[in-house]
């Protein structure tokens, strides 16, 4: 296992680094100049002054390769000055913004709170509901559960998030007046009315991302729990004698719980990813509303910087999810 | 005669010419002729309500895009601006003061456009583009698939490939390429060809991973079977083995990883133009009209309700389609 581990970690390096290749060299293509915005009175001489700053003099490859740098070498001594107070990254350019013109990891850990509120609030919930609606209809398969379960997940499954969140809007905010449309980023919580007002703004976009997840989830948790409740272990559970709800709750939900738990792992980096939609949709000033504003921006750096995180997680838990596997079922060997 | 071969041999037995004792050469041979593997997985769908319903209203809409703009011939692009903001003629069952008529049956827009010429044009880029998306990605992913699962020297380099395709990450990079390509492509091919280009080109390429997985997983299987063997043994060249022997053979994964890319590809297409990055302004889609109207959804919530209900009716029973045909095409499901 610990070999397999190390070889996937291995591998996982070249992978990475020829993602980012390939994100750099494809914005290397796009149209659009970060001096587009500057005045038309600045002289040419000044730009290609300001041109040389952002770095844009260098040819790409060069420009790659000091991205590299900045994003492996510079960014993790600012992270050791600011958890240790040291002065390693004195000086040194990091990686910045077209837009803001500050370091893009300072405005991404300054998004990370509301995604992680919204989106992960929204992963925990749908686990929390997916998990038993599986179970359950799996148990009493044919059921009149069971059918409206299947119909509900179905349902949730094909309705995209830009629909049910206006129909959301209609309905809860427009109509009954109980929820805000608008997610307020700057609201700080600080007592009960405040964490009550929090709550409140942040039920409908958890609404329509845990309905989504739900979905998912619960369609894999049955038929994960259908494969095994046929099984011959369960037979002999029965007969031996256990109570129905050792059987299912002990025996079953045990093992069918493994393949799950690799989907819920391989599903974590969506929610850094952020909900893209769902987050321009109720206006949360999340990640992926910073990858969408940085792209429609022509903020390379940032979209750069981003979309690599996004494959730095994928691959991370695509990883993590495969030695899950390997140790929640001894069945599963990978040497 | 009587019904089984049993009884045929018990009267044999007893009739005065014991000779033709053997009863079974007397057997009249199957009454009816056998039955092919299409009506079986025909006869197993037709008991899914679901896929049922799922394949009658893909249906309905795919006509009624293909046809609907030939008998309502309303152009979708007229600027009507005297009845502009018009209700649609089922409001006025509730709001008799509501501004309704029955030369715009589902009303209009903020331009005076028509919403039923919008519905049907938009619906036929939609399924054009989940269409063609779905294909191209079937095509890729199936000419992958049979590659790596069939030559074993590709299959390592291929499936690295998949691999590298499935670590990108999806969104961000539709979004990526949209913006970077819909220039030229746009000089190239006039602003909607280049852009259903684009959008089709770009929804395969980052779409076809599974359909590949999977279909390297069956042919793996299904290439160590003797009647493959056999097949080599007569001299058939690895062409024609893939064409008659093996492709047949994982036609049912295909067509179900089919219906799962066409629900992707119009969800993806709508979402595109719901961000603002997919067709033009001028040119109607679900996803587009949709993204229009929500800015108005307080006065008018049918232009929000009537493309959201298109686009998740047609991707509902597309995978209700693909649920049914999953069931239908395992062997070990049907006759149940």
């Amino acid at each position: 296992m610990l070999t397999y581990a190390t070889r996937r970690m291995i591998l996982a390096i070249p992978t990475l680094l020829f993602i980012s290749f390939v994100i750099f060299m494809l914005l290397q293509l796009a149209p659009g100049d970060p001096m587009a915005q500057v005045p038309l009175t600045v002289p040419p001489e000044v730009k290609q002054k300001m041109r040389e700053a952002l770095g844009l003099g260098a040819p790409p490859l060069v420009q790659y390769w000091k991205w590299l740098v900045q994003i492996f070498w510079i960014e993790p001594q600012v992270l050791i000055d600011y958890v240790f107070g040291t002065g390693l990254a004195e000086g040194k350019l990091r990686v910045i913004s077209w837009q803001t013109r500050s370091p893009v990891m300072d405005i991404i850990l300054q998004r990370i709170p509301q995604t992680l509120w919204v989106v992960g609030v929204a992963y925990v919930v749908a686990i929390l509901i997916a998990l038993p609606i599986g179970i359950y209809s799996a148990y009493k398969q044919y059921s009149v559960f069971d059918q409206a379960g299947t119909f509900v997940t179905m349902v949730g499954f094909s309705i995209p998030p830009f629909f049910t969140g206006p129909l959301l809007i209609v309905i809860f905010s427009v109509q009954l007046g109980w929820f805000p449309s608008i997610y307020d980023t700057t609201h700080v919580v600080n007592d009960w009315p405040s964490f009550k007002v929090q709550l409140q703004q942040m039920i409908m976009p958890v609404m329509v991302l845990a309905f989504q997840i739900t979905a998912q989830l619960s369609r894999y948790m049955r038929a994960s729990m259908l494969d095994n409740l046929g099984q011959d272990y369960v037979r002999t559970a029965r007969a031996k004698g256990l109570s129905e709800a050792v059987v299912v709750g002990v025996h079953v939900v045990r093992n069918s719980m493994i393949p799950v738990i690799t989907v819920i792992a391989l599903g974590i980096p969506s929610i850094f990813g952020g909900a893209i939609i769902t987050e321009s949709v109720f206006k949360v000033n999340g990640i992926g509303q910073l990858l969408l504003t940085a792209l429609f921006a022509n903020d390379l750096p940032m979209v750069m910087t981003l979309t690599f995180i996004f494959a730095v997680l994928i691959v991370a838990f695509n990883l993590i999810a495969d030695i899950l596997y390997g140790l929640l079922d001894p069945r599963i060997r990978y040497d | 005669m009587t019904e089984s071969p049993q009884d045929d041999l018990i009267l044999a037995d007893s009739s005065p010419r014991g000779v033709e004792a053997i009863g079974a050469l007397k057997d009249t041979g199957p009454t009816a002729p056998p039955r092919s593997r299409g009506s079986d997985i025909w006869d197993q769908l037709r008991k899914h309500k679901g896929a049922m319903f799922g394949l009658g209203f893909l249906t309905f809409i795919t006509l009624a895009v293909l046809v609907g703009p030939y008998i309502y011939t309303v152009d979708p692009q007229k600027l009507d601006i005297r009845n502009k903001d018009m209700r649609p003629i089922y409001t006025a069952l509730w709001d008799s003061g509501a501004k309704v008529g029955w030369n715009k049956p589902l009303g209009s827009d903020q331009l005076g456009r028509d919403n039923l010429a919008q519905m049907l044009a938009g619906g036929r880029a939609s399924m054009a583009v989940g269409w063609a998306a779905m294909l191209l990605s079937l095509f890729i992913g199936t000419a992958i698939g049979v590659v790596a699962g069939f030559f074993r020297r590709l299959d390592g380099p291929l499936m690295r490939v998949t691999d590298l395709f499935l670590a990108l990450p999806i969104l961000p990079l539709l979004l990526l390429a949209v913006t970077l390509f819909r220039q030229p492509l746009r000089a190239g091919f006039g602003p909607e060809g280049g852009m259903f280009i684009l959008i089709v080109t770009i929804v395969a390429i980052t779409s076809w991973m599974p359909t590949a997985r999977i279909v390297r997983g069956d042919v793996l299987a299904i290439k160590e079977r003797e009647f493959v063997l056999a097949a080599r043994s007569i001299g058939s060249t690895p062409g024609k083995l893939i064409r008659r022997h093996i492709l047949p053979n994982v036609l049912s994964p295909i067509m179900v990883s089919a219906a799962l890319g066409l629900a992707t590809a119009i969800i993806t297409e709508s979402a595109l133009s719901f961000l603002g990055v997919g067709f033009p302004s001028d040119f109607p889609t679900w996803g587009k009209m949709l993204a229009d109207a929500v800015v108005r959804m307080e006065q008018f919530p049918e232009r929000v309700m009537l493309p959201g209900i298109a686009i998740s009716l047609t991707v509902l029973s597309v995978n209700y389609l693909g649920d049914g045909l999953r069931d239908a095409l395992d062997p070990r499901i049907r006759g149940r």
